[in-house]
C-alpha cells in the first residue's frame, strides 16, 4: 500500500490541479486576512482577550471573511482530489494492470484515500501557516497558548471535513464510469448542501412557525431553532457552525436564538468559554462530520472491493 | 511434457443470467505457447480474469500454478502477468518509471528493479524512449512496454490479450518474436488472439472457445483433422467426366482418406500433396484434366469449420 500511496502523494503534488488550487487558496486567504487586518483596530477595542484569533474571524467589506473563504474551498479541494480517484485508472486501462499486481485490492482504494488525505492536510496547514505567519507580522501580537489550541482544532476540523468530501467524491469515482460525472454530481451535491439547504430550513422552519410583527421573541426562537436543526443536514452547516465556535470563544452557545435570549436577560456578551468548553460545544459536529465521512469512504470501499471486473 | 500449469475443471461463469464461460475444461502445461481462440464475446478474457482471480467463476474449480486464484490470489499474481487487451499506462509518467511503480508493487528491491528495467526495455526495444513520456509513445510502442512491464515481476505464466489488435505489421512482428523469446526463456505464454495466422506461427497448442465451449483443442495438424476429419490437403480436381470408377481407383491411392464428388469436380483430401499422381491417374484413365486446386488447411478454415 505505502507504493502506492506515495506514488498518487507524488502524482498529486506534481499535478497543475493541484498548484492552481493551492495558488488561489492561499491568494484569497492572503486577501481576506490584508483586508480583516484593517478593521482589527475596531474589533480589538471591544473585547481584548483573543487578538490573533480575530484575524481568522473578522469580517470586512467587500471580501467576506476568511473562514468563509476556507469553508467553500476546502469542499472544491477535497472533490477535485477524490472525483478520479478510481474511473479514470479504470478507463485509462491501467486498472485491470493494476489489479493484476500481488497487492490487495483494498491498498488502491486505501491508499489513494490517503494520500489525498495527506495533500489536503498540507494545504490546510500551509494556508493556516502563511495566514497566521502574516497577520502575526501585521499586528504584532503573538498568539497565546489557548489560540493555538484553537487553530490547531480549527485545521483538524477542516482537515475532516475535507475529508468527508474526498470521500465522498470517491464514492461517485467508483459508481460513476465517467470522471466528468462524478465531478459533476460531487459539485452538484455542494451546492445543494451550501445555498439549498439553508432556504429548505427557513422555508420548513416558516411553514411551521409562521412569524409577524406580532410574533413574541419565544416564536423567533423557535422558529430559528427549527431553522438550524434542519440545516444540520448540510456538512456545511455543520462545518460553519464548528469552525465559528472553536474561533469565536465568545460563543456560548450555538443556538442563536438562546445566546440572544441570554443576552437580552444579561443584557451583554457572555464571558468567553475555555478551550474545553468550545470544544464541548462544537463536539456533536465534529462527530457528524468524521461519522458523514466514514461512511462515505465505507460505501465506495465495499463497492470497490465487490466491483466486478468484468471483460467487455 | 512437463509441470502443469493451467488446470480447469467445468469452469463457469454467469453474469446476470447470461453465460459467458460455460463448462470449460482447460490443461496447460508448462513451457506451453498455448493459442487461445475464438471470436469476441467467446469468454476468452472472462476466463483469464477467472484464472487471475479477478473474477469469481460461478461453478466449477481453477488451479493456477498449484493455487486457487479465488483463495490465494496474491500467491497467483505474484507468478503471474497479465497484459490487459486495453492497456494503459500513467500518461505523464516515463516509461521507466511506470514500470518502477510496477516493480514497487511487486516490493522488488530498487536497485535490482532498476537494473532489470533497463535490460528489460532494451529486449523490447525502448532504450531510446525509456525517459519520454508515455503519451508521446506509439500503440505499437505501447505495447510493448506492456511486455516489458509484465516481465518485470519475472513471471512463470503470462496472459497476453489480444496483444497484436491495433498494431502494424512490424510492430505484430515484434511483437511475436517478443512472444516467442518469453517462451524460449522458460515462461508459459497463453495468446488470446483472432488473428489466425500469428497464433500458426507462434502457437504449439491452440484452443478454440465459442460461445463459452472449448469446441477444439489441440495442435494445429491434429486439430485440422480432428476439426475437418480427413487429411491436411484438400485437392480440388476438375474433370471433363465423372464417374465411379475414378473415385474409387482415386480412394485406393495411398495417403487419400476422402474423394467427394460434387458435380464436374472431385474434392480429395489427403495426407501428402498427390496433385502429380492424381493427375497422371486422371490422364491414364481416359479423362480430361481441366483444372486442379490445392489448399492446405490452415488454422483458418479449421476456424471457421468449427464455428459454423
Amino acid at each position: 500500500m505505502y507504493a502506492i500511496f506515495r506514488k498518487e502523494l507524488a502524482d498529486h503534488l506534481e499535478s497543475k490541479r493541484f498548484a492552481i488550487l493551492f495558488i488561489l487558496a492561499t491568494l484569497a486567504a492572503v486577501f481576506a486576512v490584508l483586508l480583516a487586518v484593517q478593521n482589527i483596530r475596531g474589533a480589538v477595542t471591544s473585547s481584548s482577550e483573543f487578538v490573533f484569533l480575530k484575524i481568522f474571524t473578522i469580517s470586512s467589506e467587500p471580501l467576506p471573511f476568511f473562514l468563509f473563504f476556507i469553508s467553500i474551498f476546502i469542499p472544491i479541494i477535497g472533490i477535485a482530489l477524490g472525483f478520479d480517484a478510481v474511473n479514470s485508472e479504470r478507463t485509462s486501462g491501467n486498472l485491470s494492470r493494476l489489479l493484476s499486481q500481488p497487492i490487495y485490492r483494498d491498498s488502491i482504494i486505501n491508499g489513494k484515500f490517503l494520500a489525498s488525505l495527506a495533500v489536503l492536510s498540507f494545504m490546510v496547514v500551509s494556508v493556516i501557516a502563511i495566514v497566521g505567519g502574516l497577520g502575526l507580522r501585521i499586528i504584532g501580537v503573538p498568539p497565546n497558548s489557548e489560540e493555538v489550541l484553537r487553530l490547531v482544532a480549527f485545521a483538524l476540523t477542516s482537515i475532516i471535513y475535507g475529508g468527508f468530501w474526498v470521500a465522498l467524491a470517491t464514492l461517485f469515482s467508483v459508481s460513476f464510469d465517467r470522471a466528468a460525472t462524478s465531478m459533476l454530481v460531487s459539485l452538484a451535491l455542494w451546492i445543494f448542501f451550501f445555498l439549498f439547504a439553508s432556504m429548505i430550513a427557513e422555508a420548513i422552519a416558516n411553514a411551521r412557525v409562521p412569524l409577524d410583527q406580532n410574533s413574541s421573541l419565544e416564536m423567533f426562537a423557535r422558529n430559528i431553532e427549527i431553522q438550524r436543526m434542519v440545516s444540520r443536514i448540510s456538512p456545511c452547516n455543520l462545518y460553519g457552525e464548528a469552525i465559528v465556535a472553536l474561533l469565536t470563544p465568545e460563543i456560548a452557545s450555538l443556538n442563536p436564538a438562546l445566546m440572544m435570549m441570554s443576552v437580552a436577560v444579561a443584557g451583554r456578551m457572555l464571558t468567553p468559554l475555555n478551550f474545553g468548553q468550545s470544544l464541548l460545544l462544537v463536539w456533536p459536529q465534529v462527530v457528524s462530520i468524521v461519522a458523514l465521512a466514514a461512511i462515505c469512504f465505507a460505501i465506495s470501499y465495499i463497492r470497490f472491493i465487490k466491483q466486478e471486473i468484468r471483460a467487455i | 511434457m512437463g509441470q502443469v500449469v493451467i488446470e480447469t475443471k467445468d469452469l463457469s461463469k454467469t453474469y446476470d443470467g447470461f453465460t459467458a464461460v460455460d463448462k470449460l475444461n482447460l490443461h496447460i502445461e508448462e513451457g506451453e505457447i498455448f493459442g487461445f481462440l475464438g471470436p469476441n464475446g467467446a469468454g476468452k478474457t472472462t476466463t483469464i480474469l477467472m484464472l487471475l482471480g479477478l473474477t469469481e467463476p460461478s461453478s466449477g474449480t481453477v488451479q493456477v500454478c498449484g493455487y486457487n486464484p479465488d483463495r490465494e490470489p496474491l500467491k497467483v499474481k505474484r507468478i503471474v502477468g497479465y497484459l490487459p487487451e486495453k492497456v494503459g499506462f500513467y500518461e505523464d509518467l516515463t516509461a521507466r518509471q511506470n514500470m518502477e511503480y510496477t516493480a514497487a508493487l511487486n516490493n522488488l528491491p530498487r536497485r535490482e528493479a532498476q537494473e532489470r528495467i533497463s535490460n528489460l526495455l532494451s529486449t523490447v526495444g525502448l532504450s531510446q524512449v525509456s525517459d519520454l513520456e508515455v503519451r508521446k509513445l506509439s500503440r505499437g510502442m505501447k505495447q510493448r512496454l506492456g511486455i516489458a512491464d509484465i516481465w518485470v515481476k519475472d513471471p512463470k505464466l503470462v496472459f497476453l490479450d489480444e496483444p497484436t489488435s491495433g498494431i502494424d505489421p512490424e510492430g505484430i512482428e515484434d511483437i511475436l518474436n517478443l512472444t516467442a523469446n518469453m517462451a524460449k526463456r522458460g515462461m508459459t505464454v497463453v495468446f488470446c488472439s483472432h488473428q489466425l495466422h500469428q497464433v500458426q506461427r507462434i502457437c504449439t497448442r491452440v484452443g478454440i472457445l465459442a460461445k463459452g465451449h472449448l469446441v477444439a483443442e489441440g495442435q494445429i495438424d491434429g486439430l485440422g483433422r480432428q476439426a475437418i476429419a480427413g487429411g491436411r490437403y484438400r485437392i480440388e480436381a476438375q474433370v471433363g467426366q465423372v464417374h465411379q470408377e475414378l473415385i474409387d481407383a482415386i480412394k485406393r491411392m495411398g495417403g487419400v482418406t476422402d474423394v467427394q464428388d460434387s458435380g464436374d469436380s472431385l474434392l480429395i483430401s489427403c495426407n501428402k500433396d498427390l496433385r502429380k499422381q492424381i493427375s497422371k491417374l486422371i490422364v491414364e484413365s481416359d479423362n480430361s484434366l481441366l483444372g486442379m486446386r490445392i489448399e492446405e488447411y490452415s488454422l483458418e478454415a479449421i476456424y471457421k469449420k468449427v464455428l459454423s
